[in-house]
C-alpha cells in the first residue's frame, strides 16, 4: 500500500521538478541565472487558474486531447518501477500497454491539432506522427531484449530483474539498447536535436506547434503531461544503465527521485551543447535509434 | 438443431431478394421485406453460431444431392465462429442501406442489390458448413459471383465496370486455384470429403499448403495477391463495402485455417512464410492506405493490412505447431481469430461512418471534406471510435487482438528456439504497423471531420438518418464490449481454438503436452479489462471534473475567436493542413515503394497565376506489375488479328479448309507415292 502511495506521489508530484533542472542547465550553460527551479509548477498552476479561448472551429476532441493524453500517460506511470522492484499494476504483456498507451495520447493529441484547422498546428501533427513511426519500433526492439535478457512478460520484472542478472556477454547489446532508448527518450518528448521546446519559430516545431491554439487550463494540464511523459520515459531508461539497487525501499526511491533528476540535467546539457537537427534530418536519427536497437537484439539472441 | 438453424438462416437470405423482385421498382415495401427476412436469417444464423459455440461438438448431416452423390454439412465451433460476423454485418448492412440505398431513389439498382446481397450472405453460409469440396465450392462461386455483381451496381460508371472485371478475373484465378487444390486432394486422400488426412506425402502437403496460400490469399487479400481489393471495395455502395472488407475477406482466412487443420503435419518453414506474408501486407497494407486521398479505397487497403494482423496470428500458431508449443498455438490462434472478429466490427463500422460521408457529401475525395463533425457530430464520434479500435489502440477491441499476438512473439522468444527467436522480429514490425495506422487514421478522421469545411459540399452536410446511425451505435458498442470486457470471450475462442487440436497431436514429439491450453490462464484476459475499463473512467472523470473546476471559474464563457494561426489576422479553411500534406512525411519515407507520382505546376514570377498540384500513388501490383504483363501479352497476341476479322464468310472459309484438310488425312498416300514414283521406274 505505501509502495503504491509512494508510487502515485512521486508519479505526480515529480515531473514539473525535471523541467526546473532542464531549464537551470540549460541557463548556466548560457551564462545566465535562468527561472527557479519551481517555476514549471507555478506555470502550470496559473495556467489553471487562466481561462480559456477556443478556436471557432475546434469540437470536443479539441478538449478530449489533453485529458486523454494525460490520463493515458498515468495509467502508463503505473506500469514502470520507480525504484522499487514492483509496480503498482503489472501483468504478463503490459509492456503492450505501455506502448499503445503513448500511442493513445498520441492519437488525440493530433487529432485535436487538426481540429483546430491550423496549417502550424496540422504540421506539427504530421511530423509527431512521421517520427513516432520509427521510435515506436525501436521501443519495441528495446522491450524484446528486456524480455530475452530477463525471459519475463512484465515490466515490472524486466526493469526490475535486470539489475542483478547482468553478465558481462549482455553488456554490450545493452549499451547499444540504452543508446537506442536515450535518442527514442529525446523524441518523444521533443528535446533537442529532435524539437526545441523553447523556439519562437512556429515552421521548426513539433510539439510546441501542435497546442498553438491551446490556453488556459487545457494548456496546464498539456504542460504537466509532457513532463509527466519524460519522468516515466526517465524511468525506463533508469532501470537500466541505473541496476543499483541498496533494497531499502525509502533510500531506493531517494535515489530514484535523485537519478531522475540527474538525467533530467543530462538531457539539459544535450540540449545546451547540440543543435536541433533539420526536420528533413529527423528520419536518419531515429532509423538510427532503430538500428541500435535492432542490433542490440540480435547480438543478444544470436 | 444448431446447424438446422444455420441451414434455414442460409436459405431465408438466399431468398430475401426475391419479394423485391415481385413489386414494382420504386416500392420501399420490397427493400423493407427483404431487411426484415435478412433480419430474420440473422437471429436464426446468430442463434444457431453461438448454440455451436457453446456446444463445442461438432454435427453433421448428410444432403441428397443426386449429381455429385451426396453431400455433407456440418457445423464445428470454427465455423460456427465465422457465422457470427456473417450474419451479424450481413444484418447490419441491409438495415444501414434502407437509408443509404433507398429504393425510390435507386430504381434501377435497389432491387439487384437485394438480391444478390442476400445470395452473398448465403453463399458464405454455404461455404462455412460445407464439409465436402463440391459444397465448398458452390457456396464459394455463389459469393463470389453475387460479389461481382454487387461491386459493378452503378455499372453505368467506369470506375465500376473496370474494378467490377478485375475482381472477376482475381476472383476466378482463386477458384481455378482450389479446383486443383480439391482434385489434388481427392486424389492423395480418396475422397472429396474435407476431412482430416491421417497420412501424407511431404511433397502433397506442400502442394496443398501453397495452393490453399494462393487460392485463398486471393479472396483475403493478402500481399501481393490484393491487387483487386481497393477498387473494388471503393467502388461497391458502402454496406456492400462493409460486408466485402468486414466479412468476405475472412471467407479465405477460414478456407486456410480449415485446409491447415485437416494436414496431418505442420512443417516449420510455413509457419514463418504465413508469418512473413502477414507482416509484409500488415506493413505494405498502411503504407499504401496513408498515401490514399479516397476515404474508402484508404479503408480498403487497411483490410490488407489487418489481414496481415490475422496471417500474423496465424504464423504464430503454425511456429507453436511446429514446434510443439501449445501455448503458442494458442495465443496466435486466439489472436487470428479475434481479430477476425473484431476486424468485421470496426471495419464496417468505419465503412458505414465513410458511407455516411460520401451520402452527405456525395464525394469520396478526403481533401474536399472537414469540419464534418459539427454538421455530423453523432457520425463523426461513431467514426473516431471505429478509428481508435482499428489501430489497436486501448480501451477498444482492436487493442485485444494485437495484444495476443504481441504476447505470443513475446513468449516464442521467452520460451527459446532459434526460429522463434526471429519470429520475434513481427513485433517492432508490428509496433511500426500501429504507429503507421495512427498516422493514417489522425488523418483521415482529422481531416474529414475536424477542422473546417474545405468544400461547398461539405459545408451543406448534415446528419444520417437513424437507418444509417443506428447499425453503427451497435458496431460501436460492440467494438467497445470486447475491448472492456475481453475475459467474456474466453469460453468462445478456447471453443474455437479446438480445432486445431489435430495438426497439435500430430506434430507433437513425445512427451509435449498437446491438450491446448485454455486462453483464459496464458493471458491476463481480466486485468487488459480492467486496465481499459479504468482507463476509460478515470478519463471520463477526469472530463467531467475537468468541465466543472472551469466552468465555475466562468469557463462555460469562454470566448470563441478564429483559430490564432500565429497571428494571421484571416486563417481560411484552404490553408489547413490537407490530407495529401499530413502524410507528405511517411509516403517521403515510402517513396521507393509508392512511387509518388505529383504533377507540379512552377509558379513563376511576383504575380503568379493559379497553380495546380496533383499526385497520386498507383496500386503497385495492378498498375505495375499485372497491367503491363497483360498489355505486352495483348500485343503478343496482337498477330492472331488478322485471322479473327469478324467476317462470317471468313469463319466459314476456315471450316472449309479445316475440312478439306481433313478429308485429306484420308487420301491413300503411299498408293498416290507408289503410282507417282512407280511411274517413273523407281522401284517401290
Amino acid at each position: 500500500m505505501i509502495d503504491a502511495l509512494v508510487h502515485v506521489l512521486l508519479l505526480f508530484a515529480l515531473p514539473p521538478l525535471l523541467l526546473g533542472v532542464i531549464g537551470k542547465v540549460k541557463a548556466f550553460f548560457a551564462g545566465r541565472r535562468g527561472p527557479p527551479l519551481l517555476q514549471a509548477y507555478r506555470d502550470i498552476a496559473k495556467l489553471l487558474r487562466k481561462l480559456s479561448v477556443f478556436s471557432e472551429t475546434t469540437t470536443w476532441v479539441f478538449r478530449a486531447g489533453p485529458i486523454v493524453t494525460l490520463v493515458a500517460i498515468a495509467l502508463a506511470g503505473f506500469l514502470v518501477p520507480f525504484g522499487a522492484p514492483s509496480a503498482p499494476i503489472s501483468f504478463a504483456g503490459d509492456m503492450i500497454l505501455f506502448a499503445y498507451l503513448f500511442a493513445l495520447s498520441r492519437f488525440f493529441t493530433t487529432a485535436a491539432a487538426l481540429d483546430s484547422g491550423s496549417a502550424f498546428e496540422g504540421m506539427g501533427a504530421a511530423r509527431e506522427a512521421t517520427f513516432a513511426c520509427l521510435s515506436e519500433p525501436a521501443l519495441f526492439f528495446v522491450f524484446l531484449a528486456l524480455s530475452k535478457q530477463t525471459l519475463s512478460l512484465s515490466l515490472a520484472d524486466m526493469l526490475g530483474a535486470s539489475s542483478g542478472t547482468l553478465s558481462a556477454a549482455a553488456m554490450a547489446p545493452l549499451v547499444l539498447l540504452c543508446l537506442g532508448l536515450f535518442l527514442v527518450i529525446l523524441a518523444e518528448t521533443c528535446r533537442i536535436p529532435v524539437d526545441d521546446p523553447a523556439t519562437h519559430l512556429e515552421l521548426t516545431m513539433i510539439h510546441e506547434a501542435m497546442i498553438l491554439d491551446h490556453s488556459g487550463p487545457l494548456l496546464g494540464l498539456i504542460e504537466y503531461s509532457a513532463s509527466m511523459k519524460l519522468l516515466v520515459l526517465e524511468s525506463l531508461f533508469l532501470s537500466l544503465v541505473m541496476p543499483f539497487r541498496s533494497g531499502v525501499a525509502w533510500i531506493d526511491w531517494a535515489l530514484f527521485a535523485l537519478e531522475s533528476l540527474a538525467l533530467a540535467a543530462a538531457i539539459g546539457v544535450v540540449e545546451s551543447v547540440m543543435a536541433r537537427l533539420r526536420m528533413r534530418r529527423v528520419p536518419y536519427l531515429l532509423t538510427g535509434a532503430l538500428l541500435l536497437g535492432g542490433s542490440g537484439f540480435i547480438l543478444l539472441v544470436r | 438443431m444448431p446447424l438446422e438453424l444455420i441451414i434455414v438462416a442460409a436459405l431465408l437470405a438466399a431468398a430475401s431478394g426475391l419479394p423485391s423482385l415481385a413489386l414494382p421498382r420504386r416500392s420501399a415495401w420490397g427493400q423493407r421485406l427483404s431487411v426484415f427476412l435478412l433480419v430474420l436469417a440473422a437471429a436464426a444464423g446468430l442463434a444457431g453460431a453461438f448454440a455451436g459455440l457453446s456446444a463445442g461438438a461438432s454435427e453433421a448431416l448428410v444432403l441428397p444431392w443426386p449429381a455429385v452423390g451426396d453431400s455433407l454439412v456440418g457445423l464445428d465451433p470454427l465455423s460456427a465462429f465465422f457465422l457470427v460476423p456473417v450474419f451479424l454485418i450481413g444484418a447490419l448492412g441491409a438495415i444501414y442501406g434502407l437509408g443509404y440505398w433507398p429504393a425510390g431513389k435507386n430504381p434501377r439498382t435497389s432491387r439487384r442489390l437485394a438480391l444478390f446481397y442476400g445470395l452473398l450472405v448465403a453463399g458464405m453460409a454455404l461455404l462455412l458448413i460445407a464439409r465436402e469440396a463440391f459444397a465448398f465450392l458452390l457456396g464459394w462461386e455463389t459469393m463470389a459471383l453475387s460479389g461481382f455483381f454487387l461491386i459493378g451496381l452503378e455499372d453505368q460508371r467506369e470506375e465500376s465496370r473496370s474494378s467490377s472485371i478485375v475482381y472477376l478475373a482475381a476472383t476466378h484465378v482463386s477458384t481455378l486455384t482450389l479446383f486443383g487444390l480439391f482434385l489434388l486432394w481427392r486424389s492423395v486422400t480418396g475422397s472429396f470429403a474435407l476431412e482430416r488426412a491421417a497420412s501424407m506425402s511431404m511433397g502433397a502437403m506442400n502442394a496443398i499448403f501453397l495452393m490453399a496460400l494462393v487460392g485463398f490469399g486471393i479472396k483475403a487479400g493478402s500481399i501481393p495477391l490484393h491487387f483487386w481489393l481497393p477498387g473494388a471495395h471503393a467502388a461497391a455502395p458502402s454496406q456492400v463495402s462493409a460486408l466485402l472488407s468486414g466479412v468476405v475477406l475472412k471467407m479465405g482466412i477460414y478456407g486456410l485455417v480449415r485446409t491447415l487443420s485437416l494436414l496431418p503435419g505442420i512443417p516449420a518453414a510455413w509457419g514463418g512464410l504465413v508469418l512473413s506474408v502477414g507482416a509484409a501486407s500488415a506493413l505494405f497494407g498502411v503504407v499504401f492506405a496513408l498515401a490514399q486521398h479516397d476515404i474508402k479505397k484508404l479503408l480498403a487497403y487497411h483490410s490488407v493490412e489487418n489481414i496481415g494482423i490475422i496471417l500474423m496470428g496465424l504464423g504464430v500458431a503454425l511456429l507453436g505447431t511446429s514446434s510443439g508449443k501449445p501455448e503458442l498455438v494458442a495465443l496466435g490462434l486466439a489472436g487470428c481469430l479475434l481479430h477476425v472478429w473484431n476486424h468485421s466490427l470496426f471495419k464496417s463500422l468505419l465503412f458505414f461512418g465513410a458511407g455516411s460521408v460520401v451520402h452527405a457529401t456525395g464525394t469520396r475525395a478526403i481533401d474536399r471534406l472537414g469540419g464534418l463533425g459539427k454538421a455530423m457530430p453523432w457520425t463523426a464520434a461513431l467514426f473516431l471510435v471505429g478509428a481508435v479500435a482499428i489501430c489497436g489502440l486501448p480501451p477498444l477491441n482492436g487493442f485485444v487482438s494485437e495484444f495476443f499476438v504481441y504476447l505470443g512473439l513475446f513468449d516464442g522468444l521467452v520460451s527459446d528456439g532459434a526460429g522463434l527467436a526471429m519470429a520475434a522480429f513481427a513485433a517492432p514490425v508490428l509496433a511500426m504497423v500501429g504507429a503507421l495506422a495512427v498516422a493514417c487514421f489522425v488523418k483521415v478522421t482529422g481531416v474529414s471531420f475536424l477542422g473546417s469545411a474545405r468544400s461547398p459540399e461539405a459545408e451543406k452536410a448534415a446528419e444520417s438518418p437513424a437507418t444509417m446511425l443506428g447499425p453503427m451505435y451497435i458496431l460501436a458498442a460492440l467494438c467497445a464490449f470486447i475491448g472492456l470486457a475481453p475475459s467474456l470471450l474466453a469460453p468462445v475462442l478456447d471453443s474455437a481454438i479446438a480445432c486445431w487440436k489435430g495438426p497439435l497431436a500430430a506434430s507433437a514429439t513425445g512427451a509435449v503436452a498437446n491438450e491446448l491450453p485454455r486462453i483464459g490462464t496464458l493471458v491476463p484476459l481480466r486485468q487488459v479489462g480492467l486496465a481499459a475499463a479504468g482507463l476509460l473512467v478515470i478519463a471520463a472523470l477526469t472530463a467531467f471534473l475537468f468541465a466543472r473546476g472551469t466552468r465555475l471559474r466562468g469557463g462555460a464563457r469562454a470566448p470563441r475567436r478564429p483559430t490564432w494561426d500565429c497571428g494571421y489576422a484571416k486563417p481560411t479553411s484552404r490553408m489547413q493542413y490537407t490530407s495529401s500534406s499530413f502524410a507528405r512525411g511517411i509516403v517521403g519515407m515510402f517513396a521507393w515503394l509508392l512511387r509518388p507520382k505529383a504533377e507540379p505546376e512552377r509558379i513563376q514570377g511576383y504575380f503568379p497565376e493559379e497553380a495546380r498540384l496533383h499526385g497520386e500513388v498507383e496500386e503497385a501490383v495492378l498498375d505495375r506489375a499485372l497491367r503491363p504483363a497483360f498489355h505486352g501479352m495483348e500485343s503478343l497476341s496482337r498477330w492472331s488479328h488478322r485471322f479473327q476479322q469478324g467476317l462470317t464468310q471468313q469463319y466459314v472459309m476456315y471450316i472449309l479448309v479445316a475440312l478439306v484438310l481433313l478429308l485429306c488425312t484420308l487420301l491413300p498416300f503411299d498408293r498416290i507415292l507408289a503410282f507417282a514414283f512407280g511411274g517413273l521406274g523407281v522401284a517401290p
